[in-house]
């Protein structure tokens, strides 16, 4: 996995802004106006946080008529969300094999 | 798959603050072997990691100062490597250690507390990023894209988006 993705990524969903956008964006296509209209900060913040989803390529943005439509690109969420899953997998399956591992043990000494 | 006698329950995994993730598990076992099957390189290699993994112990001096490596073998060949050093061992309460994962952003700083009551022992390990964004990235696509969104729908739409 290549780190300088998987960092981009990190800094592009840390922001409580971002993963909003992210979230309306997982339902479909939005302009700009859209996607400002909700958030309590002005539009040229939330191109801004665009730009950071854009360079960490989470999202395209195309120009049609007057509007900026953005939709998402969800390939680098894909190696974070692996990421996160196998921690907790790897853990609890590491854990298991604790258990049993302790088990053997203790009765080996009985 | 499962032993039937073995005692199955997830990990409790929580984030009491910007830069920590804390893992919480009780075994039924009493402290002095829970330590030592974090710390014996024999013990270890039986149970850390996937149970498809091979794993292989290349280093571990328990000691401060002292340096620990291992390496994780999938089913394909792929290798999954950790390194890190010791920098606590307090027989058997407490182990710091810095901690890799070769290929991954960001060293963290691993404190595991073992805790003994009526003969259990719970260890809870406390995993320190250095940025906060190590962090929250991973949380983030964890716990809140998962409560927000649910889980389902984003596998899909990761199945499907390109």
């Amino acid at each position: 996995m290549n780190d300088d993705t998987l960092s981009a990524t990190f800094q592009a969903v840390a922001d409580p802004t971002r993963r909003t956008i992210l979230a309306r964006l997982a339902r479909g296509e939005a302009t700009v106006q859209e996607l400002a209209n909700p958030l309590p900060m002005s539009q040229p913040a939330v191109s801004k946080h665009l730009k950071v989803l854009q360079r960490a390529g989470l999202i395209e943005r195309r120009r049609e008529a007057q509007r900026i439509w953005c939709r998402l690109r969800a390939n680098p969420l894909r190696e974070v969300a692996v990421w996160a899953t196998e921690f907790q997998q790897y853990w609890d399956e590491s854990f298991e094999r604790l258990d049993e591992l302790l088990k053997k043990e203790r009765d080996a000494r009985r | 798959m499962k032993v039937s006698q073995s005692i199955s329950k997830p990990a409790l995994i929580t984030t009491p603050n910007d830069t920590e993730i804390h893992i919480v598990r009780t075994f039924e076992a009493p402290r002095d072997l829970v330590f030592r099957a974090y710390t014996d390189a024999k013990l270890l290699s039986q149970w850390m990691g996937p149970r498809k993994y091979k794993m292989t112990i290349e280093q571990m001096d328990v000691r401060p100062g002292g340096r620990w490596h291992f390496t994780h073998i999938d089913t394909d060949g792929t290798k999954y490597g950790f390194h890190g050093e010791f920098r606590e061992i307090l027989r058997p309460e407490r182990i710091v250690q810095t901690w890799n994962f070769e290929g991954m952003p960001g060293e963290s700083l691993q404190t595991a507390l073992f805790q003994e009551h009526n003969g259990r022992t719970t260890v809870t390990s406390i995993v320190k990023f250095e940025r906060k964004e190590h962090r929250d990235g991973m949380l983030a696509s964890n716990m809140e894209w998962g409560l927000n969104e649910g889980y389902d729908r984003l596998d899909e739409l990761l199945r499907t988006t390109h």
